[in-house]
């Protein structure tokens, strides 16, 4: 079995009194596409913001490449409030930013496209490059970094020639057109030279036509870049055609997990999205 | 090719301009209207860039920039009053307990530095703020500081709610053009450096910022810091403009008019707030002031024309290119040398612009 | 005892001016709950409403002065809202706030320009301005009416918002402005009757604060806008209670601060006061979360 790359043990997002995820753990091997699905405000993307530092759990932890980079368990106030289980088994607080957990090498695109709208494309993907970059505030003004400047420019280049967007690089990102944005934010999810790329509804408002050159183009970066993939989708022809396994949440809580062909027959998934009536 | 022909152009407007100071100064008297509206649409401009920084460029809706002036024109004051002078300044205070100055260069800077240190506590806790909630934050530190130096137990420092006056000042429009146009340049570098699109990431939106490795907390406060030194060397330079000081005179409505002036230029363009500031302050002292005149034409004795009309219709005209005019003169374009080149070029075209 | 009479003066000097606070505060807060906008040029329509005071009571008596007042200074508040705010609706909330700045600069102008730069002499309105002994204090009548004028009219408001249709109609559109357009709520009718409200009680306010003071100027109406905005925050911004109560500490707080012979502080305290509560509360005391969707 190859190596764990993502690691979600028993994270707990609860907000007042509302548990949005509850209690959910799973993994993620290297160079494995694993897709977590779920109706919606199962929690999916609530799941993402807590591995990302958007969020931070109440409880649980997460580890990347076996290092922990999150932790927490119940405090302040969410002491008394908290309503999940394992409450005594975390004891660290590891909070930290988003841009640390990229830094990490974990990227990831959001449900709704955030883009830099009144950048050009080429800056959207420029600005990945940043948080690398060997230089401080007097060295970049002074154009004492050009070296470092011209070889993230050069990267960033070679980036979108990879990903045919180069003839648009002067373009202005809001003004493109909405599959090319979901693009261009993969690109620039991409430009932070991640080991593990997380997805938010990639397919989210496209035709069949597009979902299948999507499939294609996350089959074909995975390969490219030895990515790990971990993606939310609605779409299940692409979940069922890409994914390796399938974790399956509901209500915040992990409802059940296997391959794409065990999920498929899974009478608790069916039930989930089909709806149960009342007398079955 | 085009990038060196630019630098050039760019270089010889700059003469052009330093050229034409020098003429005006030569055949104007040095009282001239024209002369006091150059110097201090100079000294407008460095601040107000200073705020587009952090307003335009970060999206860092911040009203605390008269604090910051206020910061940098009494540390420069402070620094700067000739030992000889220092007992009659501080006559209330027993001469103060300052018994040094410094030459005026190094006060530009302590002016600039102590500002950036002030911005760099503020900022600590306001910074985490967002929009509107900042931007009252900022405007009370800004009255907070305005408070603490005219505090009378600080007075044998800030000679508390009396003035400063006799440190040094100058002469020359050349003086305030030179300053204000190397800190300026040192911002546009800035913001076209690899920082400089950080805070425009920021901007445009600060989660996708956060999730493309910026570091949020660390680059408002590098804007933050940079824009309140630039906005200190700006107040030191209206210390010396105005040739003594008071922190009353240094209220929020300073800062809304600078704020004003940013909008009018375009958030988010330089050369907008440069062409604003100049056209602000023109305005304001020079080409309106007729309106506060009375007039009579012929047997017709012009109505309204009194003492502050001019003001009047001065924030009309502000408030119609507010509503009306919303991106400003410039929007957030620059004026280019290339954009002239092209405009001359195909002048028939419609000129290709950048959103 | 001898502390109580040493400091009961600041206190109903605290009280009275935290219930003119209140009366201007609940004009920011109501705004801000429904258009998300920081007022900025609502001290200055204070200020308009006192000027109109000083003017109209020179060529008509007091009882017609006082309707004009509150009738002139709630449709500058209408005129503002429409000619200035309502073009900006679909406009970013930056645009908004800066011309709401650009009002407040048009308004000082223009009273600049009105008054010739000079102090007006506020009149000395009959009942309120007469001195009254309490305890070992004496005060003007104004600082025991103050209280319970603004208690009364909160009181009213409050009737109005909970008990009205278009009090429903003003929370639905404070909850959800999108969604209650949808619904088929006028939100322009809405939008105007809040301002109407809050000019109706900063005029009330104008004439209860500037009875303790001899004078009027252009800028008059800056720092009590910005210390009533202030005690809006602190309460909570969106509620009207915590706007009143918030305008009651603020103005406690301040006078208690000049009695103890600190009075340069005292406008500062209220902006310390307003980052303190920013960092560890930053929804006020009665303010309610909203966190961001990603």
């Amino acid at each position: 079995m190859s190596a764990n790359v993502l690691r979600v043990n028993d994270v707990t997002m609860q907000f007042g009194g509302v548990v949005a995820v509850d209690n959910l753990s799973l993994e993620v091997n290297e160079g494995e596409i694993v897709a977590l699905i779920g109706p919606n405000g199962a929690g999916k993307t609530t799941a993402f913001n807590c591995i990302t530092g958007v969020y931070e759990p109440t409880n649980g932890s997460v580890s990347f490449c076996g290092t922990e980079i999150v932790e927490s368990y119940p405090h302040g106030k969410m002491k008394k409030l908290y309503r999940g289980e394992n409450a005594g088994k975390y004891a660290k607080r590891i909070l930290p930013t988003p841009d640390k957990i990229t830094k990490e090498g974990i990227a990831r695109t959001f449900q709704n496209i955030r883009l830099f709208s009144s950048m050009t494309v080429f800056e959207n993907v420029l600005i990945a490059k940043h948080m690398r970059a060997k230089q401080n505030l007097f060295t970049a003004a002074f154009h004492l970094n050009h070296a470092e400047e011209a070889r993230m420019r050069a990267e960033t280049l070679e980036l979108l020639k990879m990903q045919n967007l180069d003839h648009l690089k002067d373009e202005i990102a809001g003004s493109l057109p909405y599959g090319i944005q979901r693009r261009l934010e993969i690109a620039r999810a991409l430009a932070t030279e991640p080991k593990l790329l997380l997805l938010d509804e990639p397919a989210a408002g496209m035709n069949p036509q597009e979902t299948q050159e999507l499939a294609e183009f996350i089959l074909q970066i995975r390969e490219t870049y030895h990515l790990t993939i971990f993606i939310i989708e609605h779409h299940m022809d692409l979940v069922m055609q890409i994914s390796d396994r399938v974790y399956v949440l509901d209500f915040g809580k992990l409802l059940a997990h296997g391959t794409p062909d065990e999920i498929q027959n899974n009478q608790h998934v069916i039930d989930a999205y089909l709806g149960v009536s009342e007398d079955a | 090719m085009n990038k060196k022909r630019n630098t050039v152009i760019a270089a010889l407007l700059l003469l052009a301009a330093l050229a034409l100071i020098l003429i005006l100064e030569r055949i104007l008297p040095p009282t001239h209207i024209a002369l006091a509206v150059l110097k201090k649409g100079c000294i407008y401009s460095l601040v107000a860039v200073s705020m587009n920084l952090l307003n335009g460029f970060t999206g860092l809706f911040s009203l605390g920039q008269a604090g910051f002036m206020l910061i940098g024109a009494y540390t420069y004051a402070v620094l700067t009053i000739p030992a000889a002078d220092r007992g009659s300044v501080y006559m209330y205070y027993g001469g103060g307990i300052i018994h040094f100055s410094v030459p005026v260069i190094v006060g530009l800077l302590a002016a600039g530095l102590l500002a950036a240190l002030f911005a760099w506590l503020i900022g600590l806790p306001v910074l985490r703020l967002k929009s509107d909630y900042l931007a009252i934050a900022t405007l009370g530190f800004a009255e907070i500081i305005r408070a603490f130096f005219q505090w009378d137990e600080l007075g044998v420092i800030t000679n508390g709610s009396n003035m400063l006056r006799k440190y040094p000042s100058f002469s020359t429009t050349l003086y305030p053009f030179i300053v204000s146009a190397v800190c300026i340049g040192i911002m546009v570098l800035i913001i076209n450096s690899s920082y400089g699109r950080a805070f425009k990431a920021i901007r445009d939106d600060e989660i996708a910022a956060e999730a493309m490795g910026i570091n949020l907390a660390k680059h408002k406060r590098m804007a933050f810091c940079i824009s309140s030194f630039f906005a200190g060397i700006g107040g030191a330079l209206l210390a010396m403009y105005q040739t003594s000081i008071q922190a009353a005179t240094f209220r929020s409505s300073m800062t809304y008019e600078i704020l004003l002036i940013v909008v009018i230029g375009g958030l988010g363009s330089v050369t907008g707030s440069c062409i604003a500031s100049f056209l602000f302050i023109a305005s304001s002292e020079w080409w309106l002031r007729f309106l506060d005149t009375e007039m009579t034409i012929g047997n017709f004795h012009v109505p309204l024309l009194r003492a502050g009309f001019r003001k009047v219709v001065f924030s009309v005209i502000i408030m119609a290119i507010v509503l009306f005019a919303r991106n400003g003169i410039m929007g957030n374009r620059e004026f280019s040398i290339n954009g002239i080149f092209r405009f001359f070029k195909n002048p028939g075209k419609k000129k290709e612009v950048k959103q | 005892m001898d502390f109580i009479s040493k400091n009961l003066p600041y206190l109903l000097a605290g009280i009275s001016v935290g219930g003119q606070y209140a009366l201007i505060a609940i004009g920011y807060t109501m705004v801000y709950g429904i258009l998300r906008l920081i007022n900025f040029a609502h001290g200055d329509i204070f200020m308009v409403a006192a000027l109109v005071t000083v003017y109209s009571t020179t060529v008509m008596p007091l009882y017609l002065s006082i309707p004009l007042t509150l009738i002139v200074t709630v449709a500058l508040g209408l005129l503002v809202e429409r000619a200035a705010y309502k073009p900006l609706r679909s406009a970013p909330r930056m645009s908004v706030m800066i011309s709401a700045i650009g009002v407040s600069y048009l308004l000082q102008n223009l009273a600049l320009y009105v008054t010739g730069g000079l102090a007006q002499t506020y009149p000395s309105i009959p009942f309120i301005s007469n001195t009254v002994q309490v305890g070992p204090a004496t005060t003007k009548m104004v600082t025991l009416v103050t209280p319970i004028l603004t208690i009364i009219l909160v009181f009213a408001l409050m009737q109005l918002i909970n008990h009205t249709k278009i009090g429903m109609a003003m929370r639905a559109a404070a909850n959800d402005f999108e969604t209650s357009r949808l619904m088929g709520i006028k939100v322009d009718n809405v939008i105007s009757v809040t301002f109407l409200i809050g000019s109706f009680l900063a005029a009330v306010g104008s004439l209860l604060y500037f009875t303790n003071y001899a004078s009027v100027i252009p800028t008059s109406g800056a720092m009590p806008g910005l210390k009533a905005f202030v005690a809006a925050v602190f309460g909570g911004i969106g509620s009207i209670p915590g706007a009143v109560i918030g305008a009651f500490i603020i103005g406690i707080c301040e006078n208690i601060i000049k009695g103890l012979g600190w009075t340069t502080f005292s406008d500062a305290f209220t902006f310390a006061l307003l980052i303190v509560i920013l960092i560890f509360k930053p929804t006020g005391l009665f303010g309610e979360g909203a966190t961001d969707k990603v």
